[in-house]
């Protein structure tokens, strides 16, 4: 058996679809104003945290859950869910990682994640995210020698209140959409990361998401502030276990950069996606926006996701500083009953600003793939520039790939570029593979990474391996 | 609002002379329409330029009724020179003359008493308004294996008599099996700040070809909304030709569903807007077959303060295997304050399909207006050479090669 399809025999199982046998607390069911001080009683949050939350919970009893996506789901009936859940040995936080839950270690290990800083062979720095809280965040101390503030969102808001008050809620306030109001009452953990002025980030720093316990929502948030001149690469993944119902994953990721900064953020997205019947899986709505604050700012987003059951989401970039630059790499694939309807958002206000979009889509078996996005340059957003590519690639005739994009030009001197097209892996093309020596299943593999590279080339190396794997593993059983 | 359509609508439908079962029809759309009300921003279809604001702000107050029993007098002078042809006209919306001159009589049939049926159940109020308030429908049917002589233009006049009206009218055109129709719809009005809708029906039968040209250059203050609903049967083409330009609004719609194998349809058009002008075309091609072809173009060009909207869909079922989809838009952005929306969407449900669009905005190119001059053109030569050409491009994709150039004439359009 060669590694490939060593892999395949894995995923045929969600390699990742083990659940850790784990003492939880939970918050009590429902969602009112109780468990939402529950929430902030338990993680000691200061008063304004909780007047934060409030009001966004507020305003959430006031919203209509959205319903122009094309995925359509079953009606989530958020009173039954949970909210908080932890596991118990985290009530007093270990001071490090050997006083951690040796069975937290040990499903880390399982994920691939090892946390213990000395199996470590490349220095990246690792937040792990486990149910509603994170459980241990690696590398700290080197970090902090630079400056660079990297913890979890529950411990920023206790020793740099300044700086969460500042900048959170700036770029997703509480009074936007359903889910990222929602998200605003009752999120529980996530990262926080700090880089201060001219410091370039040594390392990758990294978020590992995992959803364990059943019946619960995980609604985490993340907070990434890049000074001045400075540059920070953050990785983000994520793996849930298989369980027949469908549980919501509704983060908010605010990305601001100010001057001259840049932030790149990558994601691989691996929630449990359901089984081949469309069984459970996870509701992946999640609300990312990076804002451009300052001149000669960057927010660059790369994106691949293959799992959930549904996806929907559009990691956004509001241009708002002169000469700004936001980027947009996507891979969407579905699978079997999976749906996606994912893509981006590209707000130009400030002057010079340039856009970039390459989205890749690719759906097989019975599942649905929407591309829809919005580039939308202002009247004041002089000199401007968007090109955007999104290309799907269709495989049988049970699944549909859409491409739905919104343009709008407002000035004269902008220009907008968009091309798509929606194709069949052709028949030459395999014929060629094939006459060359690789099976079927190999060539429609090499096939796809071509078809996906511009998008692969911009992840991390680390990623990039793992995300060209999962490309392949993901469409498993598609061809022939 | 209400009120005063209800009591409109109950005086026409004293005056016209039409069976109980047209009444119920019309009725039911009424209701329809009250229910629904004009479409406006926050349907998906009316996202960008929204019909309901430019009528309160244009007309304000809109009247439904409409005193068709007298006849109007028909002014010659707006008839198309050297090209011969056959003429509907309709003067504010009242159908004053059909003439097929050019014609073998016995090919063509001409039926008022048409069958009012549900056509397409659909969200868009404005064909139940349409419905509700024509006074007669006429169905044009071109029999077998005829191809007309002559082309056939509709005219579409109002008069001074007419001021914030709501004008509505409706044709269905049955083309029969290996029939050919060329149709021209002109746009020539003396009235101002009405709301004119038009459906149109055209049912192509195998083998037919319906080419219809839309031609609306004249400035003036109407508002228009034109609907053509086409069903295609096997191996029939369809070309449609949008010259959107005098209007102060409109609203171009097509809803085209490839039914039969081998069956295609043309979309092309071009915006060329000025000062506050509001113009908009949405397509939506179904291909619900295998082997069926669709190609739009659309070009803009806008001047101060106007806004132009593109929204074009490609639908492909999952049995329409070897569909050939393509749009492409682009448009020329002339002053700060113009604005161009697009959205070009592709929902598909087939693997083996060649679906591709494109969309491109963004101003004169510095650089080709400095080669023209170089060569010693003005800057407003340069420009508008650049702008003919732009154009001519979409003009140049017209098949009929007399009315290519009658229409490259009008617009003043020079190889």
């Amino acid at each position: 058996m060669d590694t490939r399809e060593k892999d395949i025999e894995n995923l045929k199982d969600y390699k990742y679809g083990f659940s850790t046998d784990i003492e939880n607390i939970r918050a009590p069911k429902g969602l009112n104003e109780n468990v939402i001080n529950f929430i902030s009683e338990i993680k000691k949050e200061p008063k304004w945290m909780l007047d934060f939350r409030l009001k966004a919970f507020e305003r959430f009893k006031k919203l209509k859950e959205p319903n122009w996506q094309k995925p359509k789901y079953p009606k989530i009936d958020y009173q039954d869910l949970y909210y908080y859940s932890a596991p118990k040995s985290m009530k007093d936080k270990p001071k490090s990682l050997d006083e951690l839950d040796p069975k937290l270690l040990e499903t880390y290990k399982k994920l691939g994640i090892p946390l213990q800083e000395q199996a470590r062979l490349n220095g990246i720095a690792v937040d792990a995210v486990f149910d509603s809280v994170s459980v241990a965040t690696t590398f700290k101390e080197e970090l902090t020698k630079q400056g660079i503030i990297f913890c979890s969102m529950s411990e920023a808001i206790q020793k740099h209140p300044d700086l969460v008050k500042k900048y959170l809620g700036t770029v997703i306030p509480t009074t936007d959409h359903f889910f990222a109001t929602l998200n605003s009452a009752v999120f529980t953990d996530g990262s926080f990361v700090y880089i201060p002025k001219g410091i370039r980030c040594p390392m990758e720093l990294s978020t590992y998401f995992r959803i364990n316990a059943s019946e619960t929502g995980q609604f985490e948030r993340t907070l990434i502030i890049a000074d001045e001149g400075s540059y920070v690469s953050y990785l983000e993944g994520c793996t849930a276990p298989m369980r027949d119902e469908n549980q919501l994953h509704a983060a908010n990721v605010e990305l601001i950069a100010l001057d001259d900064a840049e932030i790149k953020y990558s994601t691989v997205q691996n929630w449990y996606p359901g089984d081949e019947n469309g069984k459970g899986g996870i509701y992946n709505f999640v609300t990312k926006r990076g804002l451009c604050k300052g001149r000669n700012s960057k927010i660059s987003w790369t994106q691949v996701e293959t799992g959930s059951a549904i996806t929907w989401k559009y990691p956004s970039c509001i241009l708002k500083g002169d000469n700004s630059i936001g980027e947009f790499y996507s891979i969407a694939i579905t699978n079997n009953h999976q749906k996606a309807d994912t893509g981006t958002k590209m707000i130009h206000l400030g002057k010079n600003t340039k856009s970039k979009i390459i989205s890749k889509g690719i759906s097989a078996g019975f599942s649905d793939m929407t591309y829809r996005g919005l580039v939308d340059i202002n009247s004041k957003a002089k000199n401007s520039s968007n090109y955007t590519q999104c290309d799907s690639l269709l495989m049988g005739n049970k699944c549909g790939a859409h491409t739905v994009p919104y343009i709008k030009n407002k000035n004269f001197d902008s220009n907008i570029a968009h091309e798509a097209t929606t194709s069949k892996i052709s028949e030459e093309q395999l014929h060629y593979c094939q006459q060359r020596g690789l099976n079927a299943e190999e060539a429609v593999g090499l096939i796809v990474n071509g078809f996906c590279k511009e998008v692969l080339q911009q992840l991390p190396m680390e990623f990039a391996v793992e995300a060209q794997k999962l490309v392949g593993i993901s469409l498993e059983g598609s061809v022939g | 609002m209400t009120e005063k359509i209800q009591i409109d609508f109950d005086k026409i439908n004293k005056s016209l002379d039409i069976s109980d079962k047209d009444k119920e029809f019309k009725k039911k759309c009424l209701k329809k329409f009250i229910e629904k009300g004009f479409p406006n921003r926050k349907q998906e279809n009316w996202k960008f330029i929204d019909i309901n604001q430019i009528i309160k702000k244009n007309i304000g107050d809109l009247s439904f009724f409409n005193d068709y029993s007298l006849p109007n007098e028909i002014d010659t002078s707006i008839f198309v020179d050297g090209l011969e042809h056959n003429k509907i006209i309709f003067i504010n919306g009242r159908i004053e003359k059909i003439d097929f001159n050019y014609e073998d009589k016995n090919k063509i049939e001409i039926n008022d008493e048409i069958e009012k049926k549900d056509l397409i159940e659909s969200e868009n109020s404005l064909i139940y308004l349409n419905n509700a308030f024509t006074n007669k429908t006429f169905k044009i049917s071109i029999k077998e294996n005829y191809t007309l002589n002559k082309p056939l233009i509709i005219y579409h006049t109002t008069n001074q008599k007419i001021k914030s009206k709501s004008i509505n009218l409706r044709l269905d055109f049955d083309l029969e099996q290996n029939s050919s129709l060329k149709l021209i719809d002109f746009f020539a009005d003396s009235a101002d700040k009405n709301f004119i809708n038009i459906l149109y029906n055209f049912n192509l039968k195998k083998d037919s070809i319906l080419k219809n040209y839309k031609i609306d250059k004249f400035k003036n203050d109407n508002l228009k909304y034109s609907f053509n609903n086409m069903e295609q049967d096997t191996n029939s083409v369809s070309e449609t030709f949008i010259l959107s330009a005098g209007s102060n609004y409109f609203k171009n719609e097509i809803n085209c569903n490839l039914k039969g194998k081998y069956s295609s349809a043309f979309v092309n058009g071009i915006f060329s807007l000025k000062e506050n002008q509001q113009h908009e075309i949405r397509t939506t091609i179904n291909h619900l077959v295998e082997n069926t072809k669709s190609y739009q173009l659309i070009k803009s060009v806008l001047g101060k303060l106007s806004k132009a909207a593109y929204q074009g869909k490609i639908f492909v079922n999952s049995k329409a295997q070897k569909t050939d989809g393509y749009q492409l838009s682009k448009a020329i952005l002339l002053d700060e304050t113009s604005e161009f929306n697009a959205k070009p969407e592709l929902e598909i449900y087939a693997d083996d399909v060649k679906c591709s669009h494109g969309s491109a905005s963004g101003s004169l190119n510095e650089n080709s207006i400095f080669y023209l001059m170089s060569r010693g053109l003005n800057y407003q030569q340069s420009k508008e050479l650049l702008i003919n050409g732009f154009l001519l491009d979409v003009v140049e994709k017209i098949t009929d090669s007399e009315i290519k150039n009658l229409i490259k004439n009008m617009i003043g359009l020079k190889e």
